[in-house]
């Protein structure tokens, strides 16, 4: 039981990047009618908001100790950063220490400004373009992007770890009366899992409550009536490739703890994120956010050593790497909108 | 005025004609006369780096490349000569006097092995068709090793491998043009053993997780035999894709499995993923059948190490070579390579670093850049002043033995280059094994292959 309640919580914190990822893909397809291959590159460059925010608090002024020697026997150069010498060493090294959390301030105003661009410079010359010229584009696109954070940060992972006081893990199993020790979960992990369903909450109240939210979620079910009606919805839309942008950036800059950031871990979401987001129904957001979360279990259970000989024994071996695409095969065969499509996305 | 009217005979005898023609400048080329493939013409001559360009091991395959630009400014006599000055073969100073090879000037191309076997062979195949590389040398994966060193064997080259730690490499995929300086799964297994029993005790449950793929493989073998020969119990070995780059679900059934030892056969970003997963999900708070739960990372890259950061902090695992050496010749190589770079050599620069050295040492003394004068030269080759003490490359397999390093995660880095102390150097003796050793059974040396 304990080894089932692990997996469940496992699979919802996979599922979170998931369904933080699928959203914003739905809601750029949803809005703009794009399938932005890029989707996981804005993840990537929000978890490396996080990186650059870590590298400028650590900006250092640089002093020589006599008394140390560094690899080449040569007096070895002491770095001190500016926070710790403006604020004192305490509070610098507890700004330095919570760099990752801060990051999100960071970079909500750099991804909706990526996102911007992104749609202004580039995307919307594909609006009345093929599907297929989409991809392309928008493929390149994230193969450029990643080539150029692997040039300025290295193909190296860079380590970006929680504050000190959300590091190490938490007795969950206690919670719910289990022995302890039984079912010890990383705390930041919940964290994770937490931050995300305040996000998906707020974009889902956001579209619900506000009357932006009201034209987009229009503008999504029929554009031309609303475009008929006076409103402008192309730069409504930008926006919201803005936001999807956000949304997928602070998916990033959140998982820099949980996996230390390399300029590849975007394609590593990517094709997941597609798969849930055909899954969960092209263009509907409850179905992205449903399908991520019920994927990311559904791949955490198939990791277990019990399912995987079980598959083996009836000739399915590697049960964990192709669960994902098993499932999605039998929901399109079984329901061809996905769980929750709409009638008429992507079926003229 | 005749005029020749052409005839059906004619032609096809003008044609046989033309086409022995075309033929004889392929006949009588040098390369022919010297009958090894792609013999240098003119006063240089080209190696082929075959690294890691790009890909999750693009890094490491830049250090690889500083190390091969590093050892050809010191082949021809630029610099201050980095290991040349220490290095001893077969007891006497080795033949390279700083003028090229054979006094020819060292150039050199380079490929991008992108870590996929495919792309790393055909760009090999490139350097050596296209460029006329004598030698194809690099790379960061043994599946890429094994996939560059076949086509080395049928191209006709020497392939002088980087970092490539798979059993395979030496074992069932060994080639006669194909020779290995780095360490392997086996040796790591032999000098870590005795360690973590002195560490951790006889009594111990071990749960491995392990990179799917053949050095997974190998090495997975290797350490739990050794650990099982000192006590330990393998309690399981799972195999996890090498794509993976989310470990929680593969760490979190270790929690309550029984096991007291979590062993991380995995290599790269593999590693830092699987390492800092571990961690989180507190597996080194955690106390199992009364004693404190433990990791160990049989293969350790500084450069990769970085990447989980303070995670690797009192991690035990094994290493070919590291900078902080304080022989002769590491400080040699270390002042060389930091004064250029400014920054320490990894230990896929050191490999590289010496692997071209030792082609070039053999080149010198069989006189030739036959690849099998060569070949001759490196099998049994006894040598020194490399890093890690006394080195023989035998014959039987093109595998050098040597000390093996235990290596620890500091848990006082001074420096961000200072990740790992070394704890134990564990003698040759311990770490050699037979030439039919089960775990590099299977395969065949062969003949050298000159290529024409």
């Amino acid at each position: 039981m304990d080894a089932i309640l692990l997996q469940i919580l496992n699979g919802l914190d996979k599922g979170s990047a998931y369904a933080l990822i699928a959203l914003g893909l739905t809601l750029i397809f949803g809005t703009l009618g794009v399938v932005n291959f890029a989707h996981g590159a804005l993840f990537m460059i929000g978890a490396f908001c996080a990186v650059t925010l870590q590298k400028i608090l650590t900006i250092s002024s640089v002093s020589i100790d006599p008394e140390k020697k560094d690899f080449l026997g040569n007096p070895m150069e002491v770095k001190t950063p500016y926070v710790e010498s403006w604020f004192g060493e305490a509070t610098g090294q507890l700004i330095i220490n919570w760099s990752v959390p801060l990051a999100i301030l960071f970079a909500i105003p750099v991804m909706l400004a990526v996102g911007y661009i992104m749609e202004r410079g580039l995307i919307k010359h594909f609006y009345k373009r093929p599907h297929a010229d989409q991809i392309l584009v928008t493929f390149g696109l994230a193969i450029v992007i990643q080539e150029i954070v692997k040039h300025y940060y290295g193909a190296n992972p860079i380590p970006t770890p929680a504050p000190d006081a959300l590091r190490g893990s938490f007795d969950f199993g206690v919670l719910l009366g289990f022995d302890p020790n039984a079912v010890i979960y990383p705390l930041w992990r919940l964290v994770y899992f937490a931050f995300s369903a305040l996000v998906i909450g707020g974009v889902f109240a956001f579209l619900q409550f506000t009357t932006f939210g009201m034209v987009v979620r229009a503008g999504m079910a029929d554009r031309e009536t609303v475009g008929l009606l006076g409103i402008n919805i192309d730069r409504r839309f930008t926006l919201t490739f803005g936001i999807a942008a956000a949304v997928a950036g602070l998916a990033g800059v959140m998982y820099t703890p949980i996996n230390s950031p390399n300029y590849h871990m975007g394609m590593d979401f990517l094709v997941l994120s597609f798969v849930v987001v055909v899954v969960g129904g092209m263009g509907s957001l409850p179905g992205a956010v449903l399908a991520g979360f019920l994927l990311g279990i559904l791949e955490s259970f198939a990791a277990m050593n019990e399912v995987k000989s079980f598959f083996e024994a009836i000739y399915l071996p590697s049960i964990d790497q192709i669960i994902i695409y098993l499932v999605a095969i039998i929901v399109l065969l079984t329901r061809p909108r996905g769980l929750m499509g709409r009638r008429g996305v992507m079926e003229e | 005025m005749t005029l020749i009217k052409p005839t059906r005979r004619g032609v096809i005898q003008a044609g046989a004609l033309a086409g022995a023609g075309i033929a004889m400048p392929t006949i009588l080329t040098a390369e022919s006369h010297a009958g090894y493939r792609n013999a240098p013409q003119g006063s240089s001559v080209t190696l082929g780096f075959n690294v890691p360009q790009s890909g999750p091991y693009a890094d490491e395959g830049a250090d690889e490349l500083r190390a091969y630009e590093l050892a050809v400014e010191h082949l021809n006599g630029e610099g201050d000569g980095g290991m040349m000055n220490t290095f001893m073969a077969n007891g006497s100073k080795a033949a390279l006097k700083g003028n090229g090879i054979l006094g020819k000037k060292v150039e050199f191309v380079t490929g991008d092995t992108q870590t996929k076997s495919d792309a790393a062979r055909a760009s090999a195949k490139s350097m050596i068709e296209k460029d006329g590389a004598i030698m194809i040398t690099g790379g960061s994966s043994s599946g890429v090793a094994v996939a560059v060193q076949g086509l080395c064997q049928e191209a006709g080259v020497i392939f002088m491998a980087g970092l490539t730690h798979s059993n395979d490499t030496t074992g069932k995929d060994k080639k006669a043009n194909g020779f290995r300086h780095f360490f392997n799964g086996y040796m790591s297994a032999a000098a870590l053993a005795p360690v973590l029993e002195k560490m951790y005790g006889k009594d111990r449950k071990a749960y491995h997780l392990t990179a799917d793929y053949t050095w997974g493989w190998t090495q997975q073998e290797s350490i739990a035999a050794a650990t099982e020969a000192k006590g330990w119990e393998t309690v399981k070995n799972v195999l996890t894709p090498l794509a993976t780059t989310d470990f929680s679900s593969y760490v979190a059934p270790v929690l309550n499995s029984g096991a007291d030892v979590l062993v991380l056969n995995h290599y790269g970003g593999n590693m830092v993923n699987s390492l800092t997963s571990a961690v989180q999900f507190g597996l080194r708070d955690k106390q199992v059948n009364g004693k404190n739960f433990e990791i160990v990372v049989p293969l350790y890259s500084r450069l990769m190490a970085r990447g989980a950061g303070e995670n690797v902090k009192g991690i035990f695992g094994s290493t070919n070579w590291h900078w902080s050496l304080q022989d002769e010749a590491s400080k040699a190589f270390v002042k060389s390579f930091g004064t250029k770079y400014g920054f320490p050599p990894s230990q896929a620069a050191h490999t590289c670093y010496v692997q071209t050295l030792l082609y070039a040492n053999a080149a010198e003394t069989a006189g030739t850049f036959n690849p099998c004068g060569i070949a001759e030269v490196l099998e049994g080759l006894q040598f020194d002043g490399m890093g890690n003490g006394p080195t023989e490359y035998r014959a039987d397999d093109h595998q050098c033995f040597k000390d093996v390093l235990v290596v620890k995660g500091k848990d006082n880095p001074t420096s961000e280059f200072d990740l790992l102390e070394v704890v134990e150097v564990t003698p040759r003796a311990q770490v050699e094994y037979a030439p039919d050793h089960p775990m590099f059974a299977g395969g065949d040396l062969g003949q050298c292959n000159p290529g024409a």
